[in-house]
């Protein structure tokens, strides 16, 4: 596998003004991403993984521009995307394409499959009409369908079959990089099983890279070479999916890994349950945002909030816990024993 | 062995939708029972039928469409399916309650939770006073852990959180103190960190209250971790039920195997999932034999002219399967490729 970072963001940020009142004025922000940078290198699936409403959804669609970012840098294949005019944007993303999580509401209704397909080809001006329809049934037969499904329209098939749809959508001007948000969520486990494993292959035929986005850890997991965890707008924990499953740092992870329920009613573990409920993002807690739920809290993290640095090599971790004055700390006390 | 009194039996129930398009049994012949303070989990994919079940016993699949055709329903040897709606909406609450997945729908958003919470108390202990009622509200609201449960009788439902809710509908539903929980998809809408939260309270209050709960999931890890039996749906049917450490350590359909090994497993990784394939017939499309033969990699002539019944293979694990059937294929070779 190759390590060239095919996408990098930095300090990425997305504040969405509350506004009040009828002059509109604006009294306040919700921080929906809060300073998150990455990077995912070719061919790679890199997973995010949080909550409902800890921001990883809004940062796949910051990627795309779909929202503008209010602060940060994406540099996809070496250009920084945030500094790119509207135009220039919407020809790069031919190189960037996204399946979403409702296969229902993100194919119209009145168009037939073909024409679903054919669309981004059409947008990107690429190929006559001719070859378009070809290319249409030959991604088709790719995805696991039948070139006689392109004259069908979206209800006449079922969910997982409509996912396999919008995965080809994706796949029809063959970007490098494809953000998935919740693909297999709204899908059956037995479906959902079929979609993953169409999804691996692909990857392998096409030598995609993958950001996927998704609240099953499982799932996440499963799919991915390293994972992120976003807990109320910032990147918590990144790491290798193995290190992160079987040495979770922060302790939101390690709570989150211990609330997924195993399918073996003879797995024992221990399980963590967190306190309340995620806070308002409007109005995050000062310092740690994670410190009204956590078990460690100390006094520094209702302060100070902590930055994501590295811990080993490729594992990073936003946790005062880790830092290198509670190291010291540990160290003096373990010499002294 | 369980001794427990049987608190909830259904014998051969089933229920059709009648559409433009035909009859669609959407719950074809089943049979189950509750013992009392038992946890017993219905799982199966969407279409499988668990929800009309669960509809079913309570008297409310939308009817038309939906009817219930035939069999029992028995709740303490009376049939439920021969009351009438008065006597029907003393039984619902009181003796059995149900929680529904998505909360905030089953909440009215115009009324403060305390009005709510003591208007079922009160349409059940008629004659008790508002106080009385309320004070019996706020003692539900603490019993389900809700903090400053006092001051919540205020909060209208969009001011709670989704875990929040639905502490509030189960709080509301054992306020009759019922013998009966059915729970469909409680936890489904919900964060990872909150359904454990959930979960837990739902345990907890079994084992206090004694409540026979229904735990109906699409998801194995909650059966795993919350029930005692499971009963496994495909298609209408009841295909396999067994002992919660019988279907995990042993499934015996192929339908349940694989539904297990679709399953990513977050404690290894799998190089590949294995997935069934094809996806689940359409509701009503009536074929002969067994209904999963067409997505089944052990099925074999037999499999597509014959239904096969449930058979017992142990005192605990009934199957539909044909490679279980005693009398016929026991020594079939695809028996030795299942066990493999």
């Amino acid at each position: 596998m190759t390590t060239k970072p095919l996408l990098k963001v930095e300090g990425l940020k997305k504040y969405f003004p509350i506004k009040k009142g009828i002059l509109g004025r604006t009294v306040g922000y919700v921080k929906a991403v809060d300073d998150v940078s990455f990077y995912v290198n070719e061919g790679e699936t890199l997973g995010i993984v949080g909550e409902s409403g800890c921001g990883k959804s809004t940062t796949g669609r910051m990627l795309m521009r779909l929202l503008e970012p209010t602060e940060g840098k994406v540099e996809f294949d070496g250009k920084d995307l945030t500094s790119l005019s509207t135009e220039e944007m919407r020809k790069t993303r031919r190189d960037i394409q996204m399946v979403f999580q409702d296969p229902y509401a993100s194919l119209n209704p009145r168009h037939t499959i073909e024409k679903i397909l054919e669309e981004p080809l059409i947008v990107h001006g690429l190929d006559n009409s001719k070859e378009r329809k070809k290319k249409v049934r030959e991604f088709l037969e790719i995805v696991g369908l039948s070139a006689y499904h392109a004259k069908r329209y979206p209800h006449q098939f079922s969910g997982g079959q409509r996912q396999r749809i919008g995965i080809a959508r994706a796949l029809m001007t063959n970007p490098k990089l494809i953000i998935a948000d919740e693909p297999v969520s709204a899908l059956d486990v037995s479906i959902q099983s079929q979609v993953l494993n169409l999804m691996q292959d692909l990857q392998k035929e096409f030598n995609l890279t993958y950001i996927f986005i998704a609240h099953d850890l499982g799932v996440v997991r499963h799919i991915s070479d390293r994972v992120g965890v976003m807990y109320l707008g910032k990147m918590v924990e990144m790491a290798d999916s193995e290190q992160l499953y079987l040495k979770a740092l922060h302790p939101y992870t390690q709570a989150l890994l211990s609330a997924v329920p195993v399918p073996d009613p003879d797995f024992k573990k221990e399980q963590i349950l967190l306190e309340g409920d995620i806070p308002n993002p409007a109005n995050p807690p000062s310092g740690c945002t994670f410190h009204t739920r956590c078990p460690h809290k100390m006094e520094i993290c209702t302060k100070v909030t902590p930055r994501l640095t590295e811990h080993d090599s490729g594992h990073s971790v936003a946790c005062h816990l880790y830092s290198e004055q509670v190291d010291n700390d540990i160290k003096q006390l373990e010499g002294s024993i | 062995m369980d001794e427990r009194k049987i608190v909830l039996q259904v014998k051969d129930l089933q229920t059709t939708f009648f559409t433009d398009s035909g009859e669609i049994p959407a719950v074809d012949h089943i049979d189950f029972h509750l013992k009392e303070g038992e946890i017993l989990g219905i799982v199966g994919e969407s279409g499988c039928g668990k929800s009309v079940t669960s509809l079913s016993i309570m008297g409310l699949v939308p009817k038309p469409p939906g009817k219930v055709v035939g069999g029992e329903i028995l709740f303490e040897d009376k049939d439920l399916l021969a009351m009438n709606e008065k006597q029907m909406r003393r039984i619902r609450g009181n003796d059995i309650a149900m929680i529904f997945q998505e909360p905030m729908t089953s909440l009215n958003p115009l009324f403060s939770i305390g009005n709510q919470m003591t208007e079922a108390v009160r349409i059940h202990e008629k004659g008790w006073s508002k106080k009385k009622a309320e004070g019996k509200a706020v003692e539900m609201l603490k019993l389900v852990g809700l903090p400053r449960a006092k001051e919540m009788m205020r909060d209208y439902p969009h001011q709670l959180s989704g875990g929040m809710r639905q502490r509030v509908m189960i709080a509301m539903a054992l306020v009759c103190d019922p013998k009966v929980l059915i729970a469909d998809e409680p936890t489904t809408a919900l964060d990872v960190t909150i359904q454990a939260q959930i979960l837990k309270l739902m345990r907890e209050l079994n084992t206090r209250l004694n409540t026979a709960v229904l735990l109906i999931t699409h998801d194995l890890g909650v059966v795993a971790e919350t029930c005692e039996r499971v009963i496994v749906m495909y298609a209408g049917q009841i295909i396999e039920e067994a002992s919660v450490k019988m279907i995990f350590e042993d499934p015996q359909h192929p339908y349940t195997k694989g539904l297990i090994q679709s399953v990513p497993d977050m404690r290894y990784k799998k190089e590949r999932l294995y997935s069934i394939p094809g996806s689940v017939p359409k509701p009503g499309s009536i074929q002969q034999g067994c209904r999963f033969a067409a997505r089944c990699e052990f099925a074999f002539d037999r499999c597509l002219t014959e239904d096969p019944e449930l058979y017992e293979t142990s005192a605990v694990h009934q199957t539909r399967c044909f490679l279980y059937d005693r009398e016929g294929v026991e020594q079939h070779d695809n028996k030795a490729l299942i066990e493999s």
